[in-house]
Formats: structure tokens, C-alpha cells, sequence
């Protein structure tokens, strides 16, 4: 059988995403389905994180499915020594499909390999979390009506903000201009500069961050520029301040401009903004959920039309 | 110096003669194909003079041919070595270590967070760019060069 495992969407075609990115719509008309009746979508979470876990065990609840899983490693088999391996073999007996997070990198990719049922990655350390990538294009596609042609900002933390670089690689398809904003400590990473050479993605540096910086922004991405990233601290005390948005910056900018930030913020986006509506991060995380399901339904196969076809029958009711 | 008794490294009858071994590389090669373990009549040669590698390193084994598996292994270490198959005192076939597309549980991932460096499982390299040396792994995606690989 085909593994129909989401462990990437770095490869996803254009088509591909933009099918999910459909199926996606699909579910925000009409979040609460009867899709997943019978089924049992276990979350296993080798690491702990709050945000994803409730999206996923959201979006299997109001597709009709059961929850199983654990959230802290610490009582599970793994901390007496168990491996990766068995736990997936071992949970592949009682669910459908298995949406794992944990802390090494490929864990998930490792699991897809070896699981009968399909998996979805919801972050293996460093390296992917594909369900905060959709969403992060179903939050663009839906605020600018279109993924092409945009003026990307990616602000604060471009080293190891991993959902920064996921959404760069999966928006290749669609001729964005980025614009990276960062300490030179964070700075974009040459790997990720070199991918977007070879993939003829024109993009700007910049070290300072004011208005003048995102007047022509479509899209302002910002992320948490973290301590505990310095090796210098007086680094950090001087920049610390200086990748925080104020309401006042956004003054000038476009009208179509709209706020991102994968959450939690803590002190890089002021209170001030919230009640601006160019601030879209809380919907942003809604728009988690309908992607999740999205995601969900088409691991297990449902296809988008299925999932239209229900919408009619629902919308018909 | 003519009448000095030549030191004679046996002509083979049958084996295998690994040629163009970069000078530092030579006791990985050793190492790789397990050389300190085998029965067979062996010579090693080191820091002969190489108009391509400035130094190089020869391996003649008698009797012992070598799988394609166990050549790509050398690849990694190696990539220009050749291989002279020897039988009747004949090369018989030239061999060129190519550096396979893939390399599976040859190499060690050098990303500590790396699933294979913390689950008892093969690992996994995909050969990004072979002129360059750079080998990608399957499972966490980190690149790594081959000049600093670490064997498994």
C-alpha cells in the first residue's frame, strides 16, 4: 500500500499544495465533519507542545475521530529505554494514524518508514513541522487572496526559526520577493540563501527593522528572537529591543498587510498591535485547525472531493 | 645498486591491486575492507610518487576479489582509487571506486540530534553533489561533506 505519510511538504508540488490549501477551505465552511467516525488518531508526543497537540486533537475530534496518545514522554516506555521503533509498532495495533512530535530530527521520517498506518509529523526537532507550514500558506492565501507575487518579511530569528525556513522553501513556487530582517547573529542561513539562488527567489538583507523597512510588506512574518540563541550576550542586550513591532510602525504600511507569528510571542510583537487589524496571528492559529484536518483526511486517503461532496450534502441538509 | 638483491613484491597470480590511495587515507581504506583480519598474502605501499595525488598508497591482495558493495564503501574515503582485478597474472578487469548514489550504513551522521545516532538503525545518506562531496541524510536532511565524514 502506498505510504501515505506527511513527514515534508519541501517537495510538494505546486499542485499538491494548493489541493490542500483547497481541502483546507473546504473545512473552515464546515469544520465539524463525520469523516473520521470509527477512527482512532493517536498523538504522540515525545515532546511536549501544548499549541500543535490541541490543534490535532481538535481538528480529529470534530472530524468524528477518537483521540489516543500521551503528552509527556516522561511516562511513557521511551524513558525506561524503549525504542522509537517499538513504541510506533506498538501503537500502530490501536490506531489509524499517528501524529507524532518528537525531539530528533528525522524521527518522523524514520517512523513513516517502518509504521503500517501513515504518519503525520507534527516537528521532529530541528528539521520539519509541515502542518505549521500549511497553515502559514492558508493564512497568505486566505488574507491575500492569492500565494503569488507577495513581499514576504521574515523578522527576528532567521537561523534557527525552523518555520521560517520551511515556509521560504514551500514558497518557491510562487515568485515571492523576501525580505530577510535579522541580528547578524540570527541572520538567514547560506544554505537557505544559496536554495533561493538556485530556485530564482529574489530576496533582500536588511539588519535594520522600522517603518521604512516594511513599508511595501504584504506579509510581515515575525518570530522570537531567543536568548539562549546568543553566544554573545552583549549581543543580545543591544538587539534585543530593536526586532520589536510597535503599532506605530505600521502607520504607513499597505492596507492588504497582514501580521504572522508562529506563537508563542513574548515580548517581539507589543500588546499594541493586537487590536490592529493588520494582526493576524490568533487567526493564524485557527487557520491551524482547519489545515490539520486537511492534513488528517488526506493521509487517510479522503480525497477532496470526498470532502466536497460532503459539504454539499451538508450544505444541502 | 644493480647487483643489490631487488626486493621482490610477488607479481599476482590472482587478487586484487587498489591503486591511487591517497597517501592519508590509505590505512582507512585498510581498515574499511577489513584488511587486518584476512588470511591473505598482503602488501601495503605507502608514499610512492603519484604525477595526480603527490603521494600515493598501493594495496596488492592475493586471492581476494571484492564485492561492488564493498568497493562503494571505499568511495567515501577514496574516490578516485582504481582497482586492478588480477587473474592468471593478468589484469583482467580495471575497477574505478564510483561514489554511489546512496550510501547505507557506511557513514555516520554527524547531527547528534540525528534519529540514527539515537535508535539502533542503518543509517542513510543521499549523494547531493558528487564533484563536491556532499552527502545529504535521509532522515534528519542535514548536509555533510565527505572530508569529514565519520565511518561507522
Amino acid at each position: 500500500m502506498e505510504n501515505r505519510s506527511l513527514v515534508t511538504i519541501a517537495n510538494h508540488s505546486k499542485e499538491r499544495i494548493l489541493y490542500l490549501l483547497e481541502m483546507a477551505q473546504e473545512f473552515e465552511k464546515k469544520p465539524n465533519r463525520h469523516l473520521l467516525d470509527q477512527r482512532i488518531v493517536a498523538t504522540l508526543f515525545f515532546e511536549p507542545s501544548t499549541r500543535t497537540r490541541l490543534s490535532f486533537e481538535t481538528a480529529a475530534n470534530r472530524l468524528g475521530a477518537k483521540v489516543i496518545g500521551f503528552t509527556d514522554p516522561k511516562v511513557t516506555s521511551s524513558s525506561k529505554g524503549e525504542t522509537l521503533k517499538d513504541t510506533i509498532m506498538m501503537v500502530s495495533n490501536y490506531a489509524d494514524i499517528i501524529v507524532m512530535r518528537h525531539y530528533l530530527e528525522g524521527a518522523a521520517r524514520y517512523a513513516s518508514e517502518i509504521a503500517p498506518v501513515p504518519i503525520v509529523n507534527a516537528g521532529d526537532g530541528a528539521n520539519q513541522h509541515p502542518s505549521q507550514t500549511m497553515l502559514d500558506l492558508y493564512s497568505i492565501y486566505k488574507t491575500q487572496g492569492t500565494l503569488e507575487n507577495l513581499n514576504i518579511y521574515l523578522v527576528g530569528d532567521l537561523k534557527y526559526g525552523r518555520t521560517v525556513h520551511s515556509l521560504l522553501m514551500a514558497m518557491r513556487h510562487f515568485n515571492p520577493t523576501f525580505h530577510f530582517i535579522a541580528p547578524n547573529e540570527l541572520k538567514m542561513p547560506e544554505e537557505y540563501k544559496l536554495y533561493c539562488k538556485e530556485h530564482h527567489i529574489h530576496y533582500e538583507e536588511h539588519s535594520d527593522f522600522n517603518e521604512e523597512t516594511i513599508a511595501n510588506a504584504d506579509i510581515l512574518y515575525m518570530t522570537r528572537v531567543q536568548r539562549e540563541r546568543f553566544t554573545d550576550l552583549m549581543e543580545y542586550e543591544r538587539v534585543k529591543d530593536v526586532y520589536i513591532l510597535h503599532n506605530k510602525m505600521l502607520e504607513h504600511t499597505r492596507p492588504n498587510l497582514r501580521i504572522l507569528h508562529p506563537l508563542p510571542r513574548v515580548n517581539e510583537i507589543a500588546y499594541d498591535v493586537d487590536n490592529n487589524p493588520k494582526a493576524y496571528y490568533f487567526q493564524q492559529a485557527q487557520n491551524g485547525l482547519y489545515a490539520r484536518e486537511a492534513i488528517l483526511c488526506d493521509v487517510l486517503g479522503i480525497t477532496l472531493d470526498e470532502v466536497k461532496a460532503d459539504t454539499n450534502r451538508i450544505m444541502n441538509l | 645498486m644493480s647487483n643489490k638483491k631487488e626486493l621482490q613484491v610477488a607479481a599476482l597470480e590472482n587478487g586484487t591491486v587498489i591503486d591511487h590511495i591517497p597517501s592519508d587515507k590509505l590505512f582507512t581504506v585498510v581498515s574499511l575492507l577489513d584488511l587486518q583480519h584476512m588470511d591473505s598474502n598482503i602488501t601495503i605501499g605507502n608514499n610512492f610518487e603519484s604525477k595526480k595525488l603527490g603521494k600515493k598508497g598501493i594495496i596488492k591482495i592475493a586471492g581476494r576479489f571484492f564485492t561492488d558493495e564493498e568497493i562503494s564503501r571505499l568511495s567515501v574515503v577514496a574516490p578516485n582509487m582504481k582497482l586492478n582485478i588480477i587473474r592468471n597474472y593478468e589484469v583482467v578487469e580495471k575497477k574505478e571506486v564510483v561514489m554511489p548514489s546512496e550510501l547505507k550504513g557506511i557513514v555516520k551522521c554527524n547531527n547528534p540530534k540525528c534519529i540514527t545516532n539515537n535508535e539502533p538503525m542503518q543509517t542513510w545518506f543521499h549523494v547531493a553533489d558528487k564533484e563536491q562531496g556532499i552527502l545529504k541524510c535521509h532522515y534528519c536532511e542535514k548536509e555533510q561533506q565527505v572530508d569529514n565524514i565519520k565511518l561507522i
